[in-house]
């Protein structure tokens, strides 16, 4: 009955097999696993190594993919070189949180060797790795607003091509009270450092020209619905909201459904064209002020959005747009240096001194802190002038040239007040 | 025993070898990643292998220990009175979880430790002027035990390395002690337990306090480790990550959890870069290990290890036997 | 007072969505002993499939009931499938059965986004509900009250099935001591399919249902689920009254939470949930005690 017991055919299995050798290949084993991992084949001399920080997973996810459909159709376009080279693009997924930016921008800075990045996508991402890109002196050009960096704590390898969050929130500030003749608004935009930045942005010029902030609302940044915040919207003569990603699609539902029909304003991700194919009736009328306007009729534009169009059927926003400026500047930038980019320094002053005229956003240079001095947009949103397919769109109806990050304010006199925060500038009695 | 204590030391050896044999500094980061995720799942695992109350909350007491000592250092307190204070802020929760979650056990210890982990996250991602919600707070400086910095990956590394063997080594006396096997009774038979005299609720209490000890600690390292925390740290995600790497490398055994701490970093960080849809495959590894091995990876593999050891000892007894007599 | 009036009405519409949600989940864990961590997965799942149908998967574009309908059927038959292939064989092992949902739902979220994409998705209101009610000075999105309406309907039918039907009997008897149920004949692992499936299918139905409100988008599933948990902590498990009251409640508590205490909003929305576990831990109205 024992014998039966005895497995023959594992016998034969481990015929060549002794104990020994079980030891031994054990150890083997552990110790190949425990060797260092295979190191991907890194280039020395020729390519450019390019990364990307984006957010493939999560609520922000949506303003991810476009940036690297934005940073694609332009290396598509220039068959993959920038200033003579070659580039090679290294994409991470930073999930739309601060501790996995760090993981990544680690990985592509130490691993992947990476002379440049492009991205990340949030605030509070980029404010996460600040000191580690300046301590490995990447030059990092990204669509994040936080203001600060360009401001008061200034990084010299940062570069904006974008808007700082209030730039473009103070034209807006401005056109809601001149032109639109509003007196009274509540703000309300996502609880975090881009909602802050641009409602002090919209509120500071808001004030210098007559108008006065009514109450401000935070909802957090993931809100299933917004009703509970819209339904606190009263005693005003017009709403100026903050949103980004897809929460200003829901947004705009949430406030129709209260039936209100105060005017709403917004900044460059509230209307983002990217949202113009998503949006439905209840957004007509949103008035936004944005860098970018696919709206804009130049021979950059035009180009650019065709390839968007041909190599991902979709109408590009703020944050493709960027990202192919962005590359434009990169390019310019390496064909300074003549193509080498080892001197860090040396290459983040050409970057800094970039001009660039023919761009998908008209005319881009940069301030002595690395944020773009541009073209600012306010456009409406209707159905005239749609194009594409499009059954909305966001009309130009007025430019602002030249705008810095400190719209009309002396520059010393900006940076002496605390950066715009949760409770900056205060409310007043209205 | 010897061959045990010898290999105890290669393996310490090897661990103090990392990041010579691995030069770059990437992968010196990720391993210390791995080890202070493995005092997390330690951690985790005094409660549920030896124990066996499973929580999904650990998440918040982590993230408890983090955000005090960012807090502090953020208000301009020196290290040590931040580190000291995170642990003590850290354990005082834990109490308190104790105190509310261990009047039940099994499906309602879970869903209690889960709400407690909610209850955390939410405060820190809604309670804007203590924690700065989404935004976080920065850490600007890494401290300078006896003087030696901590800002490289490799000293950081060392450091945490440290740590780590102290957190083993005080699983193992736990584990090996009269409580710890007291500990893994109430696990296995409460009403015997309880009958023989042994009060079961303290000797879980004092568990789950040795437990938010260990998960403070790593707390505090995560966040000198990113010089950041803020609340995704302690979502529901990270709980679960957490379980995941305690039932992946095997509930109730000294070296699953570092297994499955390593596992799950590994494929975070490292697979992530060659796989786009890693959670997928988190996810499908974690339900392949549930369902196939359950005991985990480190009971698996030893267990395999051992059966083929007894296979082939037998084998060679057999041939010994049959050899001709001279 | 519109104000009140406007979060008053929204909050009971969100308890009716929080219902869809609950009712399939307090059903199976009272029936299975297990809090299934996938529910969220399936309420977003549902509604995936749901806008797909909507824009034409199918060939044919088809109107939002018909969608949110076919989705919910569609969420079933998965769920049936992963009880029978996954959770049948941990059959006892609740403990193991907790971690594959929880699995599951890691796999589910990113199938959804390989699927779907990162970019949310708007559901458009069913035409026939696109206007307003002109009430008291205010004014309600006829969507919402519909929501009210569906909710009260399917709780009605869930009613009915529970306590006039041969199933709704087996399931009752389940959920009251398995064991008994066993020795009387009932098969009850062939219940734990049919249940499991039917609590899937109503989240599926709730994630569209809920579409023209929230959209859908990932980190829905993340969003969905704890709701879900304090709603049957709070009503009860196996209690479909307890579902009921404990959305309400639930709906209450998140509407006016956010509006008026937003740092603490979470706070109070999973403190009772906590309190319940610790002092009443059967719930407002449920049976067992877990």
């Amino acid at each position: 009955m024992f014998r039966k017991l005895t497995p023959r055919k594992e016998n034969l299995a481990f015929r060549k097999m002794t104990r020994r050798a079980l030891l031994a290949g054990t150890a083997a084993g552990t110790a190949a696993a425990l060797a260092r991992f295979p190191t991907p084949a890194i280039a020395q001399a020729a390519p450019f190594k390019l990364g990307l920080l984006t957010v493939k997973t999560g609520p922000l996810a949506q303003g991810g993919i476009q940036m690297e459909q934005g940073v694609l159709t332009y290396l598509k376009e220039t068959n993959y070189t920038m200033g003579g080279r070659k580039v090679d693009l290294v994409s991470a997924d930073t999930g739309g949180n601060p501790a996995g930016t760090k993981t990544k921008a680690q990985e592509l800075i130490e691993r992947d060797k990476v002379d440049a990045i492009l991205g990340p996508l949030a605030a509070f991402e980029l404010l996460a790795i600040t000191d580690y890109i300046r301590e490995q002196k990447t030059p990092t050009l990204s669509v994040a607003g936080a203001d600060d960096l360009t401001q008061r704590r200034p990084n010299p390898y940062f570069l904006r091509a974008a808007a700082a969050s209030s730039q473009a929130m103070q034209p807006m500030g401005h056109y809601a009270a001149t032109e639109m003749k509003l007196k009274r608004v509540v703000t309300i935009s996502e609880d975090f450092a881009f909602g802050y930045e641009q409602m002090g942005g919209f509120q500071s010029a808001f004030q210098q020209d007559g108008g006065c902030i009514v109450s401000k609302l935070w909802p957090p940044l993931v809100t299933p619905d917004y009703t509970p915040y819209a339904a606190q919207i009263s005693d005003c003569d017009g709403v100026c909201q903050g949103f980004a990603g897809s929460n200003p699609l829901r947004f705009m539902k949430a406030y129709a459904n209260t039936g209100l029909k105060y005017p709403v304003v917004t900044g460059e991700t509230g209307g983002d064209d990217a949202l113009l194919k998503s949006f439905g009736e209840e957004a007509i009328g949103l008035i936004s002020c944005t860098p970018y306007t696919v709206d804009l009729d130049t021979a950059g534009n035009n180009r650019f959005v065709e390839g968007m169009l041909k190599n991902y059927d979709t109408i590009p926003g703020q944050y493709a747009a960027i990202m192919y400026v962005s590359c434009q500047v990169i390019a310019a930038g390496l064909q300074a240096v003549g193509g080498d980019a080892s001197d860090k320094e040396k290459f983040m002053a050409a970057l800094r001194a970039v001009s660039l005229t023919d761009t998908p956003r008209g005319p881009v240079k940069f301030d002595h802190f690395g944020n773009i001095v541009g073209t600012f947009y306010v456009r409406r949103l209707g159905t005239e002038g749609a194009k594409y397919g499009l059954k909305l769109w966001n009309k130009t109806i007025k430019t602002y040239e030249n705008v810095s990050q400190f719209w009309t304010w002396p520059e010393q006199e900006f940076l002496a007040h605390p950066v715009y925060s949760r409770d900056y500038p205060p409310l007043t009695k209205c | 025993m010897t061959g045990r204590r010898i290999g105890v030391a290669v393996a310490i050896l090897a661990l103090i070898a990392v990041p010579f044999v691995i030069g770059e500094v990437y992968y010196v980061n990720i391993a210390s990643q791995i080890l202070l995720y493995a005092i997390f799942a330690l951690g985790l695992n005094v409660l549920v292998g030896y124990a066996g109350l499973v929580s999904l909350g650990h998440a918040g007491l982590f993230g408890v220990a983090a955000y005090v000592t960012a807090y502090l250092l953020a208000a301009g307190y020196g290290h040590l009175v931040a580190i000291l204070a995170a642990i003590a802020a850290g354990l005082v929760v834990t109490a308190g979880f104790a105190a509310l979650a261990l009047r039940a056990t099994g499906i309602s210890f879970i869903m209690i430790s889960l709400a407690l982990g909610e209850i955390i996250w939410g405060l820190a991602y809604r309670w804007i002027s203590l924690t700065n919600g989404d935004n976080g707070i920065s850490v600007a400086t890494r401290p300078a035990p006896f003087g030696l910095p901590l800002t490289s990956a490799r000293g950081f590394y060392d450091a945490t390395l440290v740590v780590f063997l102290v957190a083993v080594a005080a699983c193992a006396i736990f584990v090996r002690s009269p409580f710890g096997a007291a500990l893994c009774g109430t696990r296995d038979q409460p009403r015997r337990m309880n009958t023989l005299g042994y009060h079961v609720w303290m000797i879980r209490f004092w568990a789950f306090m040795f437990s938010g000890l260990l998960t403070s600690v790593a707390g505090i390292l995560f966040v000198y480790y990113n010089e950041f925390i803020s609340p995704q740290a302690l979502a529901l995600t990270a709980s679960a990550e957490g379980l995941l790497m305690v039932i992946s490398g095997g509930a109730g055994t000294l070296l699953g959890p570092v297994i499955g701490a390593a596992l799950v970093v590994i494929v975070k960080n490292v697979v992530s870069a060659y796989v786009t849809r890693w959670n997928f495959m988190l996810g499908a590894i974690f339900v392949a290990i549930v369902v196939f091995m359950p005991e985990g990876l480190v009971p698996g593999a030893v267990r395999l290890w051992r059966s083929a050891w007894r296979a082939l000892s037998r084998r060679e007894a057999a041939v010994i036997a049959t050899r001709p007599q001279p | 007072m519109t104000f009140w009036l406007l979060l008053t009405v929204n909050s009971v519409t969100f308890g009716g969505l929080l219902f869809l949600l609950s009712a399939g989940f307090s059903l199976i864990f009272g029936l299975m002993r297990i809090p299934n961590l996938t529910h969220g997965s399936m309420f977003m799942v549902g509604a995936y499939l749901g806008t797909s149908l909507l824009s034409g998967a199918l060939g044919i574009t088809l109107n939002f009931w018909l969608a949110a309908v076919i989705g919910a059927v569609e969420v079933a038959l998965l769920g049936a499938l992963m009880e029978r292939l996954l959770l049948r064989r941990l059959a006892g092992q609740q403990l193991a059965q907790v971690l594959v949902t929880l699995g599951v739902s890691f796999m589910a979220a990113d199938l959804c986004l390989m699927g779907w994409g990162g970019d949310p998705i708007s559901v458009a209101t069913p035409p026939a509900l696109a206007g307003f009610l002109r009430f008291g000075g205010a004014v309600f999105p006829l969507y919402r009250l519909a929501v009210i309406l569906i909710a009260a309907v399917v709780a009605l039918a869930l009613w009915l099935m529970l306590e006039r039907t041969r199933l709704g009997a087996m399931i009752r008897a389940g959920v009251d001591d398995p064991q008994m149920a066993r020795v009387v004949g009932i098969r009850v692992s062939q219940l734990f399919t049919i249940v499991f499936a039917l609590g899937a299918g109503l989240a599926g139905f709730a994630g569209m249902i809920g579409g023209p409100i929230l959209s859908v988008y990932p980190g829905l599933d993340q969003d969905m689920l704890p709701l879900a948990l304090v709603v049957v902590i709070l009503g009860g498990t196996g209690s479909l009254l307890g579902s009921f009251v404990g959305s309400i409640i639930v709906g209450f508590i998140y509407n006016f939470g956010q509006a008026l205490l937003p740092e603490l909003a979470y706070f109070i929305l999973f403190l009772p949930m906590v309190l319940v576990l610790a002092l009443r831990p059967q719930g407002l109205f449920g049976g067992q005690v877990l």
